[in-house]
């Protein structure tokens, strides 16, 4: 499985992708490769291309609840930027270029700060990182050496 | 009798962040007025007030996902000045040249072919399920395919010189911090082959595309401008990192020239008008009216006397031979000029990979500390510059950013108005496609309105369509 976690340290809450990459990093859980980004971009079409699940990382202003896992579909928008895609234009592109679509969801975490330029998270998103990371590491089945915050 | 309307795009989409064109029809429905919209604005000159003159070219880079490295090294230049160095160790100016040739590369290629394509090859009155990427894709998909990996070499030289292909570190005031290991070197001379054959194959699908369709390309949004670069001091010769301004009229008469960059301020102004947050800069001399002018591929082969690779030079004299060496003033030429400089970047790369100065082992540079420091270099999408005064702490005081999308701001306000007027005016029904012609101009620019802003994250741009009470009846905005 391959876990891409984005979103942009240097605003508050939007780095809840990149810690929680970080994290399950440290944890080291064996089948799991670790990607951090500040956004997704075409470069992480030929990272997925050849995986079998990917698990896609961000932080989320909706969710009612601390986090939500969502399966994810190849999307048909075709509105690209090259500053950034959404989960479901990489897996769109993946299919197109090179016929191949593996397991994917998005991990969205709850965040509640993101106009802020800094770093460090939120009290609410620290514990809500630390719920979903709680959870990847059973649904995982991985030892969690140090479920924590990186 | 018709009541007049306002037509609002927005999100205008493919183009890097978001902004709001609105258009307005007068009662006659004949276009009024027409606009290009900023419509977030986060104080990134103040941010950066306070911050330690080591830190500001990594920080910088927060700007803006898309070309981090043109802040990266118009930042590390300024800072160069502050430490009172004016002149680098080779090692450390062809580091930061491949840096650069790598990262305006992979930018010019991901915009021809991911946000430019599905206009040029299904055409702008296509159907909107027609007219995206993944259309475009499924009918060439070894065109995607080769972009992707021409971006994904292009990331690899940034990770070779910055450190990382995002935020890296590379360039540090004074020089860099590292060189180019052989097996590096050598693992990026092993795709040079490829990368000048897709280069050259992009280069004659710009150039096919232009001649094909001169007579659309030559009416669209086709106006004469000033022209502003960088050009290499001795010469005149195209350089994207390091060199003298030069601006030129609409015929090509010099209007200012050999200018060092650190006077720019001299020269250049910023307006500011009510209705938008991103400033309005023109030459001083000529007035807001006569001397605004634009930057960017276009601009350059306009003010360039020549580049200094083979290919790109042949390229850039075939595009110049259309108008008998006079500026091209067709926006839509601007694909053209983005293949001529990948054509030129790819020689550079191949040039610096094989010269054994990126070995060195001489990076950095002392000199006597400075309280001010101007850097600028030719960015992807035009002229860039980055301005900062320092206190004795080290810290901070004052900073200007005049971003390639800010120096375009009224050309680009002027294609929206024209194209409007064009495609729009005294139409009963206003459809998606004569809309799309907006935002066909509007891409041409390849506009960085995250920068341009000086905003970090995303913004999103609409279209709208407003009568001349003020109501709106149509607008555009396509969520993604």
């Amino acid at each position: 499985m391959l876990v891409i976690g984005y979103g942009n340290p240097g605003r508050g809450d939007d780095g809840l992708g990149p810690a929680f990459a970080a994290a399950v990093g440290a944890i080291g859980p064996p089948e799991v490769e670790v990607s951090v980004d500040y956004q997704l971009t075409v470069d992480h079409v030929l990272e997925i291309a050849d995986r079998d699940r990917v698990l896609f990382v961000d932080a989320d202003v909706s969710l009612t609840v601390p986090f939500a896992l969502t399966p994810l579909a190849p999307s048909r928008c075709g509105n690209l930027t090259s500053h950034s895609l959404s989960p479901g234009d990489v897996l769109a592109l993946s299919q197109t270029l090179y016929g191949t679509v593996p397991e994917a969801h998005v991990l969205g975490i709850a965040g509640e700060r993101f106009d802020r330029i800094a770093e460090g998270l939120s009290p609410a998103a620290a514990r809500n990182l630390d719920l979903a990371i709680g959870w990847f590491v059973e649904w995982t089945g991985a030892p969690a050496k140090n479920p924590s915050r990186a | 009798m018709a009541e007049p309307r306002l037509i609002e795009i927005s999100p205008v989409t493919r183009v890097e962040g978001h902004g709001k064109v609105t258009i307005h029809l007068d009662a006659a429905g004949e276009v009024d007025e027409a606009r290009l919209h900023i419509v977030e604005f986060r104080g990134f000159e103040r941010f950066i007030r306070g911050r330690l003159l080591w830190e500001v070219p990594v920080i910088v880079q927060r700007l803006c996902g898309i070309c981090p490295v043109s802040h990266h090294l118009a930042a590390a230049k300024a800072m160069d000045m502050i430490v009172g160095v004016d002149a680098l160790p080779p090692t450390a100016e062809k580091m930061r040249r491949l840096m650069h040739y790598g990262q305006v590369m992979q930018s010019h290629v991901l915009h021809f072919f991911h946000l430019a394509a599905p206009d040029l090859l299904f055409g702008f009155d296509a159907a909107p399920e027609r007219r995206n990427i993944f259309e475009v894709l499924k009918d060439q998909p070894e065109l995607g395919r080769r972009a992707i990996a021409m971006r994904r070499f292009g990331q690899e030289i940034i990770e070779a010189t910055a450190g990382k292909k995002i935020h890296g570190t590379g360039a540090i005031p004074g020089g860099i911090n590292r060189n180019l290991p052989l097996e590096t070197r050598d693992a990026l001379l092993a795709q040079m082959e490829d990368m000048e054959a897709w280069s050259m194959d992009a280069l004659a699908l710009a150039r096919d595309y232009t001649l094909e369709h001169a007579g659309i390309i030559g009416s669209f949004a086709a106006f004469g401008s000033n022209y502003m670069s960088l050009v290499r001091e001795e010469d005149g010769a195209l350089d994207l990192y390091h060199g003298a301004l030069r601006a030129l009229t609409s015929t090509g008469e010099p209007i200012f020239d050999k200018l060092d960059y650190t006077r720019y301020a001299e020269k250049l102004i910023e307006d500011v008008r009510p209705w938008s947050y991103m400033k309005f800069p023109y030459i001083k001399t000529l007035g807001s009216e006569r001397g605004w002018y634009r930057v960017g591929p276009l601009a350059r082969m306009n003010t360039v006397d020549f580049i200094d690779t083979p290919k790109a030079e042949a390229a850039r004299q075939e595009l110049r031979d259309i108008t008998a060496g006079r500026p091209q003033h067709a926006i839509l030429a601007n694909h053209w000029a983005r293949m001529v400089e990948v054509v030129h970047c790819i020689e550079k790369v191949r040039e610096l990979l094989n010269d054994p100065d990126l070995q060195g082992t001489d990076l950095v540079a002392k000199g006597e500390r400075r309280r001010e420091g101007i850097g600028v270099i030719e960015a992807p999408r035009g002229n860039l510059i980055h301005h900062y005064e320092v206190d004795e702490n080290d810290q901070v005081t004052y900073c200007n950013l005049i971003v390639s999308t800010t120096h375009n701001n009224e050309g680009l306000n002027r294609a929206v108005k024209d194209v409007a007027v064009s495609h729009l005016s005294g139409r009963r029904e206003i459809t998606e496609g004569m809309l799309n012609h907006v935002e066909v101009a509007v891409r041409a620019y390849d506009p960085c309105l995250s920068c341009a802003t000086h905003a970090l994250g995303q913004m999103p741009l609409r279209v709208e369509l407003y009568d001349a009470e003020g109501g709106l009846v149509a607008e555009r905005i396509r969520d993604h």
